[in-house]
């Protein structure tokens, strides 16, 4: 069976050492064919498919590697109906803000809404619902999504309001409440460098929440500052494999 | 002895009197307020290694402003530096750090602590509508010990170092010691052990200022 017709020479001129050597092997070269392109060349592309209803988990802590273009991708897209999992709940003139405000978000989870923001104003309103998760429950319910944990205990928030009417078990001498993994739809993240796999670096502390979100969503559209050719990334430096991208958009600084 | 005789310190001299007893080698975690000047008071020369719960371990002092990198900031969203040695983690991994015991020391400030150990810093009350937990609660039950920096007394004059705390825990029995404006106590199972006082305090005027019993180091 013969492989398609395909050009082989950019492989050979970015010096893939694995890709060379396997040139003259007609099945690798017919598998090339396929060959693995996370790289959408669109807003429209990247933001394809979000359905009405589904949970939108955003990396970003502060100002500091939240996707904001991708949100507003995801603003024009027309998605509604969405729970959104972030860090807080947006501050003024943020896209987070801007999709609350257009009625898009029926439900937010995160772990600081300030009573004056537009998110604590409609929730006080009776418009949107809100779930408070201490930072660090958050960060591993999400982990534990992506990680196949169907549930932990934590002494986080056991002893506190938080744990009222649910279940907490003694384990050794701390009480402990149980949490339930917190998995996404769709998980939108800012990189520093992708390469076509959709291998992930980040920029200092603009990694934060980027990686746990890449694990914990069926569908993981990155945005990347920086364009990288397979191999350019130190494999010890790449922070998010692959495996856990789906689409990645180049969205120059 | 007459109020007036003493000098309580302000926001500085308690996060100074803090970062005096963090010895070199701690990997720390300083919550927002007071907690975040410790680290102005602990010489660049001693090796503390600062961990802020975006991510970073090794956080430094802050950039000159033409030097800001819009990419480094700590859990207060301000701009800092990352000292020779430090690294980045992604948050599930920094409140592994957190919550799995490798913080030496976590400094917070707080509304109330109790004699039992308790600590309230995230709500005023159950009833109000919206709430800011952050990162509170992973960190006072996951250091190996919690200091809180808080000012003795509300502005009204009201005792912060209750026998119970009156507003909403944010976790129990972890607090180990409480640096404030006038003194320095310890969290032990007898109670509150005055540790330290400002020059000029009495036992008996930092009693009148606390809810809690005092104890003196020397009783059985």
């Amino acid at each position: 069976m013969a492989g398609r017709a395909i050009n082989v020479s950019g492989w050979i001129a970015k010096g893939n050492p694995c890709c060379v050597s396997r040139l003259d092997d007609a099945e690798s070269v017919r598998y090339a064919c396929a060959m693995i392109d996370k790289f959408v060349h669109s807003m429209v592309d990247a933001m394809a498919g979000i359905a009405d209803g589904s949970t939108v988990l955003l990396g970003g802590f502060g100002d500091v590697g939240i996707p904001t273009p991708l949100l507003d991708g995801l603003i024009t897209q027309g998605a509604r109906d969405l729970t959104i999992v972030a860090v807080a709940g947006g501050r003024d003139g943020s896209a987070i803000e801007q999709l609350l405000s257009l009625g898009r978000v029926r439900r937010l989870i995160c772990s600081f809404v300030r009573p004056a923001s537009l998110a604590g104003r409609l929730f006080q309103r009776g418009d949107l619902e809100v779930e408070i998760v201490p930072q660090g429950t958050l960060a591993e319910r999400i982990r534990a999504a992506g990680a196949g944990i169907t549930g932990f205990y934590t002494p986080t928030g056991a002893d506190t309001l938080l744990a009222e009417g649910r279940e907490t078990r003694e384990i050794g001498d701390r009480l402990c409440l149980l949490e339930y993994p917190l998995p996404g739809d769709v998980a939108l993240i800012e990189a520093w460098h992708a390469d076509r796999w959709g291998n992930l670096t980040y920029r200092d502390s603009a990694q934060n929440l980027n990686p746990v979100m890449a694990m914990g969503a069926k569908l993981t559209i990155a945005m990347t500052r920086n364009v990288a050719a397979l191999g350019e990334l130190a494999p010890e430096a790449i922070v998010t494999p692959g495996i856990f991208v789906n689409r990645v958009l180049h969205v120059p600084l | 002895m007459a109020d007036t005789e003493i000098s309580p310190l302000d926001r500085n001299g308690i996060a100074a009197w803090c970062a005096h007893d963090i010895p070199e080698g701690w990997l720390v975690n300083l919550g927002i307020g007071i907690p975040t000047l410790v680290a102005d008071f602990v010489p660049a020369d001693r090796e503390v290694i600062f961990h802020a719960e975006n991510g970073v371990i090794g956080v430094g002092p802050a950039p000159s402003p033409d030097a800001v990198n819009p990419f480094l900031i700590n859990a207060s969203t301000t701009h800092v530096t990352l000292r020779t040695g430090g690294s980045y983690v992604h948050h599930a991994d920094s409140f592994a750090i957190a919550r799995g015991g490798h913080l030496d020391l976590c400094v917070l400030g707080a509304f109330e602590v109790a004699e039992n150990g308790d600590i309230a810093n995230w709500a005023r009350s159950a009833d109000e509508p919206v709430k800011q937990i952050g990162g509170a609660m992973d960190l006072a039950i996951g250091a190996q010990r919690l200091w809180v920096v808080m000012e003795h007394t509300t502005k009204e004059g009201e005792p912060r170092i209750r026998q119970r705390c009156t507003y909403p825990l944010t976790a129990k029995g972890v607090v180990k010691r409480v640096y404030t404006n006038l003194a320095v106590l310890d969290v032990t199972p007898r109670g509150i052990v005055v540790h330290d006082m400002i020059p000029g305090m009495t036992l008996e005027a930092l009693q009148a200022r606390t809810e809690a019993k005092l104890h003196t180091e020397g009783e059985p």
